[in-house]
């Protein structure tokens, strides 16, 4: 059984003779997201478990390792759930890995990202020390937030052991509306909604049908599905499918382009092969090989694009930086990970 | 590491307002002791400095010519906002320039159908709510001095507020910042979208207090207007039996969008400075706000209700008028100065600890206010376990500066002990430098001083604040060790 001081000494021991390491959780993310990385695997799988749950105050801390999956059984048994909607993955994504990726699911808009939820972590920094940010309170403003600084750093700067979440009651309700229509127009629908005050909770748009989920107080639901129309079916919802990639748009070798991009944004709507989620600021197309204009592109609109899955998996797969922010990246890892031997190359070919 | 900050003591004062001249109109250069008093302290006025030099630019591209101007001289730049911050994290450098950005006071926009607002540093927090209002989007985070602090501040702090239980922290809300790095570059960090490619700058940013990088324009989340809102009010005959009713509501899965609870001192000042009608005779009462559609509202207020009626409440009001919610509410946001009428002066603590420990913790402070013998009321932001005890001393008298210093580090460090941390939303600043070693191992504090060199190398950015040069804390662990044998 690996334990975190073992994790920690092997780190040490890669610093000692700059020797890169490739972290990995459930591997469920492996191919997606970042480049390939070569190096050592070093592997949080082990790491497993509840280390502490109460849910009156509405906070959990599990090792990295403990799958999605089985921590939102956990949360389930006590009426109370993730409210970011993490991809699960087959039940293979683990709590390090999905907050070092900070994939969110349907309801990232509304709940939050991974990122957001977090209020510490255990983390070994590439010197192989063991360090605490954060901890299991809301409100917490002592010293940088190292913690939220994983969150999407792709294992850059630390090996995750040990996650501390704010979680959320199930919502009492929840009803999809669905309507047919074409992407534009539910564009318009998404950002008309969004708007209004109501229990929205995912907002999705493919094969010519615009999704709306509303969770909440079961007044406050029923009221909003008859004012909107359209109630459809459980059976019907694609929400859990979507999270988890796992929807019939999803099941294709072409490269997969994320486009993540301000809601008002008209990028890629007439695109044949298009998947909208997160109320129109998350969209998904399938276009090979034309890497560098969708990056251009979206950085056009003030958002951004990543070669997700798929494609040229040695040429970035991350949006560029400038120039500024590149040499900010650059110290941070310095800071963090002098030797340089943290997942390297894997966020940025540079880094 | 272990590198002593910039000082600027190379540079004479002369040189350096010669050249603040070269880019700032002559009134926006500020010399003269009298015109730097002021600037000397931020809400906490137990620490105080006057700084050789404030400047007040009108620019960002002023801002960054004054950062540049003192990167050049390795001269210490410490932010300051509307200095409501009540840490000393906008306390001036002796040697250094206080950077004043309340005249960076445009909002620069607002775009209804993305539902962002995009103002400078020194717009004050109402006034985004203001702004938006016209559109029924308001800023979420609403700290009790939203009147006057302002946005770049909250960024700097990660400022909460009585609504985080729902909406979130300053984090939460916040899309992108353009700051001006240490060398005195512009960067935009952050994106118009949900998300950014590449480390959490925006995280990092966030609550650091000024130490690694100077926020010279903001890009918020507004929110739609809720359009109900109730207001319960509930005394309770022990602050134990109001701490079971707040865990009462959130085992019911309700998360009201702000959950206040007051103590007796604290309630008798409040009331006698708002006259909200809170209950005089109660222990402890608690504030409840929920918002949302009508049906939502009604719903949950009446859950409430009968769960605060369960958990023993002598008195309950539900407030639907707008008018006497505001009342209601004035009670609670004016609590710090209505508090501070009882005595000359009252130092403000700001614990973090996990809600369930509220009895065990406010049963300690109540006994070490008897061994200091100083007075203290509690506010508490019950829903998130954030606590303000406030002590009540006389500034005019040393010994009593002296206790309520250590008993407010005693709480500080009960914080801790119980799981929880020694500020939950006020910051470090100078003010709990000391504690962040009872927090933080050694090893933690030094990768935090890797990350502050990493992007200020000369440490000319609030230098002395956030985070404790190392040395200090180890005379403070053998200070404490010596103290409690």
């Amino acid at each position: 059984m690996t334990d975190v001081a073992t994790l920690a000494g092997q780190v040490s021991e890669a610093c000692a003779h700059k020797r890169p390491l490739c972290l990995q959780g459930g591997g469920s993310k492996a191919a997606l997201l970042g480049r390939d990385c070569e190096g050592d695997a070093l592997s949080t799988r082990e790491l497993t478990g509840v280390v502490n749950y109460e849910p009156g105050e509405l906070v959990i801390s599990v090792r990295a390792g403990t799958t999605v999956r089985e921590l939102e059984e956990v949360l389930a048994a006590e009426n109370q759930y993730l409210p970011s909607a993490t991809p699960h993955f087959d039940g293979t994504a683990t709590l390090g890995g999905s907050l070092a990726c900070n994939l969110s699911g349907h309801t990232r808009p509304w709940g939050g990202s991974l990122r957001d939820l977090v209020l510490g972590t255990e983390l070994i920094n590439g010197k192989g020390e063991t360090l605490r940010f954060g901890g299991r309170v809301m409100k917490n403003v002592a010293g940088y937030d190292v913690s939220r600084l994983q969150a999407g750093a792709l294992g850059t700067l630390g090996l995750i052991t040990e996650v501390t979440l704010k979680v959320l009651p199930l919502p009492e309700t929840e009803v999809t509306l669905v309507h047919e229509c074409e992407a534009p127009r539910a564009l318009e629908i998404m950002l008309q909604r969004g708007a209004e005050p109501s229990p929205l909770a995912g907002a999705c748009w493919f094969d010519g049908r615009l999704f709306l989920r509303l969770a909440g107080a079961e007044p406050a639901v029923k009221r909003a599905a008859v004012d909107w129309g359209g109630e459809t079916t459980a059976d019907e919802a694609p929400w859990r499918a979507l999270s988890d990639m796992s929807l019939a748009f999803f099941q294709c070798d072409e490269a997969l382009i994320r486009l993540s991009l301000p809601v008002t944004s008209s990028l890629a709507l007439s695109e044949s092969r298009l998947l909208i989620d997160w109320g129109g600021a998350q969209r998904w197309v399938y276009a090979a090989d034309t890497m560098p204009e969708w990056f251009e592109n979206a950085a056009r609109e003030n958002g951004h694009a990543w070669s997700f899955r798929g494609g040229d998996r040695k040429a970035e797969t991350a949006p560029p930086l400038s120039p500024q922010l590149q040499r900010m990246h650059r110290q941070i890892k310095q800071a963090m990970d002098p030797a340089g031997i943290l997942n390297p190359g894997r966020l940025y070919s540079w880094l | 590491m272990g590198k002593p900050h910039a000082t600027g003591v190379e540079c004479s004062t002369e040189d350096l307002v010669h050249a603040l001249r070269e880019i700032l109109p002559t009134n926006a250069v500020i010399v003269e002791r009298e015109a730097l008093k002021p600037f000397e302290s931020d809400g906490l006025m137990l620490y105080s400095e006057l700084p050789r030099v404030a400047v007040l630019p009108e620019s960002a591209d002023q801002v960054q010519a004054v950062v540049r101007c003192c990167a050049e001289r390795d001269v210490p730049v410490v932010a300051r906002g509307s200095g409501t911050g009540v840490c000393g994290g906008a306390m001036p450098h002796p040697d250094g320039v206080l950077l004043n950005l309340a005249k960076l006071d445009r909002v620069l926009g607002i775009d209804p159908q993305a539902r962002t607002a995009t103002v400078e540093p020194g717009v004050t927090n109402l006034r985004i709510s203001d702004a938006a209002a016209t559109y029924s989007l308001y800023y979420a985070p609403d700290p009790s001095s939203q009147i006057a602090c302002s946005i770049g501040g909250n960024v700097a702090e990660n400022s909460g507020g009585v609504h985080c239980l729902k909406y979130g922290l300053t984090v939460h809300n916040l899309l992108s910042v353009d700051m001006i790095t240490a060398e005195g570059e512009r960067v935009t960090v952050g994106n118009q979208s949900l998300d950014s490619p590449g480390f959490d700058f925006m995280a990092l940013i966030s609550g650091s207090e000024g130490l690694l990088g100077i926020v010279v324009s903001i890009t918020v989340k507004l929110l739609p207007c809720p359009p109900e809102v109730r207001l319960l009010l509930a005394g309770f005959d022990s602050v134990r039996a109001a701490g079971d009713a707040v865990g009462a509501v959130i085992a019911d899965g309700i998360i009201p969008a702000g959950l206040e609870m007051m103590d007796r001192l604290a309630i008798t000042a409040a009331e006698d400075f708002a006259q909200a009608g809170y209950p005089r005779e109660a222990q402890a009462l608690l504030l409840c706000e929920v918002d949302g559609t009508l049906e939502e509202v009604e719903d949950h207020s009446a859950r409430i209700g009968k769960l605060f009626n369960a958990s023993g409440a002598t008195s309950l009001r539900i407030a639907v008028d707008p008018d006497e919610q505001a009342l209601l509410w004035k009670g609670r946001k004016s609590a710090f100065p209505a508090v501070g009428r009882l005595a000359p002066d009252y130092y403000c603590m700001d614990g973090s600890i996990p809600r369930g420990k509220i009895s065990e913790v406010l049963e300690e402070i109540t006994r070490l206010s008897q061994v200091y013998a100083l007075p203290v009321a509690n506010v508490f932001h019950a829903g998130d376990g954030n606590l303000h005890p406030l002590i009540l001393y006389d500034a005019g008298d040393p010994d009593a500066v002296s206790r309520a210093e250590r008993f407010g580090g005693d709480i500080l460090e009960l914080s801790v002990r119980v799981g929880g941390s020694i500020t939950g939303e006020h910051g470090v600043g100078v003010e709990k430098l000391a504690q962040m070693s009872v927090q933080f191992s050694e090893a933690e504090l030094l990768q935090m001083e890797d990350i502050k060199a990493a992007l200020d190398p000369s440490l000319i950015l609030n230098p002395g604040k956030g985070i404790p040069i190392l040395k200090r804390c180890q005379e403070y662990r053998a200070l404490t060790a010596r103290e409690n044998p």
